[in-house]
């Protein structure tokens, strides 16, 4: 190398320098909060005890996920988390889509701005307010519900905090109550891009409404369903702790349909419950998921590359 | 289009305004519920409007202090939090959208891998509290999970990339402006609409964070709002043992405190966030255009 050429280079790294200072308080951060975590993962394998930390206590190879998975647990929190994921996941796009197709028909600029500002109004607020909310409709003594609905129809007042029957269809309710109004932004913005053009020589070709909904406006929405739907998929192993921790108000009668993977590890930690066990659902939580995000790209990847993550 | 256009129109508007009804009518009950008497309550339980008006559940709060100090925490740990991410996050999202910087793509992979995998739960709280000891501390309100995201930091960069034309920044280098001074100078400026998605996005994270409360603080004077209601939400008795050294005559109308406390945790975002919308849904669509 040349002594100009070395010098070129130097200069070359320095004039990159403001841009490395820029980035390190992210990289910083990043690596604290998401990756100096990682290396405790090995923590499923091990008995943990306070004196000797994470990486002092002594190895215990499987017994922690044998503990896992010879109760009911590992199946009960696994299942939970799935099937509402998915029920989340299937309702919440049609309702989303739904909405973003009434909201884009409606023609008075005011009306539409307003119906979008109340519906999003629940995502705005914490999950621990709608525990409460909810808990203002179901409670048993003073909700709502027993009050003024059951009683004066002459039923008799439900306990709903004792009864598994209703949460998954409560579960479900909330999370769309709480989700659409934001999911249906990416779907009124897709629909802002159609060329009302389209619509218009459906219209005078005679065809239905139906039909126009299926063949111009669900195509021009598939790639963000898509994208939406991979994102979830990937996220199919973690749940929405706060719905699932704050909403049933941590009633023991209701865990068999309410507890979730994330609930199950935080009651370990904080000692409601087996701290190996716990680690070891942390684990299989953290790898699974992981697993889940590279198959569903791997597919996308295959079936339409444009929509893959990477 | 035109077959039945007038009761198409009327059917999308009856749709809308009973989703409307569902999204408020929850937020009526509950400031009903804390204008009411409690006796009023225990006997005829919630309702849409309070059959026995009282202020007697805000007078109570208004008797200890801990509800303004919660206030406190909460606003100080919202405003410390946002400006926080706005910074770091521009900081790193800025480089990441230029063209040619050596390692970018290494950088933007670790910052993507975040939003793939993760220690999970327990190895975050054991490395918070044993390494950086940061139980009952401020910090363990602002720090842990919500300063900044692999998500938040891919949206603005490609906000950057489209919206920012290199050729401003070059002739700015050209004039011999310094990077740090194009940052904050020319690109900034320029950023206002997603600063302001991500500050919005940023705010509402922070206000309505109850996690990091009931993970890492035990201490009653570092309470944030949300952090109270959680605490209530499961102890009724809760509030009562925080007032009961200023209030000891004070019987505690439980059931409308619990309902106040909660009016007081989500009015402030309900009032500002109307404002504000226009940013957040704006910010939303910028990011789901992929970059």
């Amino acid at each position: 190398m040349t002594y100009r050429k070395r010098k070129k280079k130097t200069y070359q790294i320095k004039k990159y320098i403001p841009f490395y200072l820029m980035m390190m308080p992210a990289l910083i951060y990043l690596f604290i909060n998401n990756y100096m975590p990682m290396p405790g993962l090995v923590l499923a394998f091990k008995q943990y005890n306070v004196r000797e930390g994470i990486f002092g206590s002594p190895w215990v190879g499987l017994r922690n996920f044998e503990f896992l998975f010879t109760t009911n647990d590992a199946w009960v929190i696994t299942r939970n988390t799935i099937l509402y994921n998915l029920a989340f996941m299937v309702f919440g796009t049609v309702c989303a889509i739904g909405a973003a197709i009434i909201l884009n028909d409606i023609i008075s600029k005011r009306a539409k701005k307003a119906y979008q500002t109340i519906i999003l109004l629940p995502y705005m607020i914490s999950i621990v307010a709608v525990a409460f909310l909810v808990n203002a409709f179901l409670a048993t003594d003073e909700g709502f519900i027993n009050n003024y609905i059951m009683e004066p129809l002459g039923f008799e007042p439900i306990s709903f905090y004792m009864e598994k029957k209703y949460w998954p269809f409560l579960l479900v309710f909330l999370n769309l109550w709480k989700n659409v109004g934001y999911n249906c932004i990416f779907y009124l913005a897709n629909l802002g891009g159609i060329d009302p053009g389209y619509y218009e020589a459906a219209a005078l070709d005679g065809a239905t409404r139906w039909q126009r909904f299926s063949r111009i406006t669900l195509p021009f929405l598939n790639p963000t369903i898509i994208t939406m739907t991979i994102l979830a998929v990937g996220r199919i192993f973690y749940s929405d702790f706060g719905l699932f921790y704050q909403v049933p108000m941590q009633s023991g009668t209701l865990f068999p349909v309410t507890q979730t993977i994330d609930t199950y590890v935080f009651y370990g930690l904080m000692g409601g419950g087996s701290m190996g066990a716990s680690a070891a659902a942390g684990f299989y939580q953290s790898l699974v998921g992981f697993v889940l995000v590279l198959a569903t790209n791997i597919i996308v990847n295959k079936v339409s590359k444009e929509n893959a993550m990477f | 289009m035109v077959e039945n256009r007038k009761g198409y129109n009327i059917l999308i508007h009856a749709i809308m305004v009973i989703l409307c009804v569902l999204c408020l009518a929850p937020f009526v009950l509950l400031i009903s519920a804390s204008l009411t008497s409690e006796n009023s309550l225990l006997a005829d339980g919630y309702f849409f409007w309070p059959r026995e008006f009282s202020t007697e559940a805000y007078e109570y709060l208004m008797s200890g202090d801990s509800i303004f100090k919660a206030y406190g925490v909460t606003i100080l740990v919202t405003a410390i939090g946002t400006a926080l991410c706005l910074l770091v996050t521009t900081m790193i999202a800025y480089p990441l959208s230029l063209p040619h910087i050596p390692g970018k793509r290494a950088i933007s992979f670790l910052v993507f891998f975040t939003m793939l995998f993760s220690g999970g739960l327990v190895p975050s709280y054991m490395m918070w509290t044993q390494i950086f000891h940061i139980k009952n501390t401020l910090a363990a309100l602002i720090l842990p999970s919500l300063l900044t995201n692999g998500f938040t930091i891919m949206m603005m960069r490609s906000y950057f990339q489209i919206n920012i034309p290199g050729e401003v920044l070059e002739s700015a280098r050209i004039d011999g402006a310094k990077e740090w001074y194009i940052l904050f100078k020319v690109v900034l400026p320029m950023s206002l609409p997603i600063l302001a998605t991500v500050g919005v996005m940023s705010g509402i994270t922070y206000w309505n964070s109850w996690n990091n409360n009931l993970y890492y603080v035990t201490d009653p004077n570092l309470n944030t709002i949300q952090g109270l209601m959680n605490r209530m939400l499961n102890n009724a008795q809760y509030l009562k043992q925080l007032a009961v050294a200023d209030s000891a005559n004070m019987s505690a109308p439980t059931a409308s405190v619990r309902m106040a406390v909660v009016v007081l945790g989500t009015v402030p975002i309900l009032c500002v966030y109307p404002f504000f919308q226009r940013y957040f849904v704006k910010g939303m669509t910028i990011g789901a255009v992929k970059g």
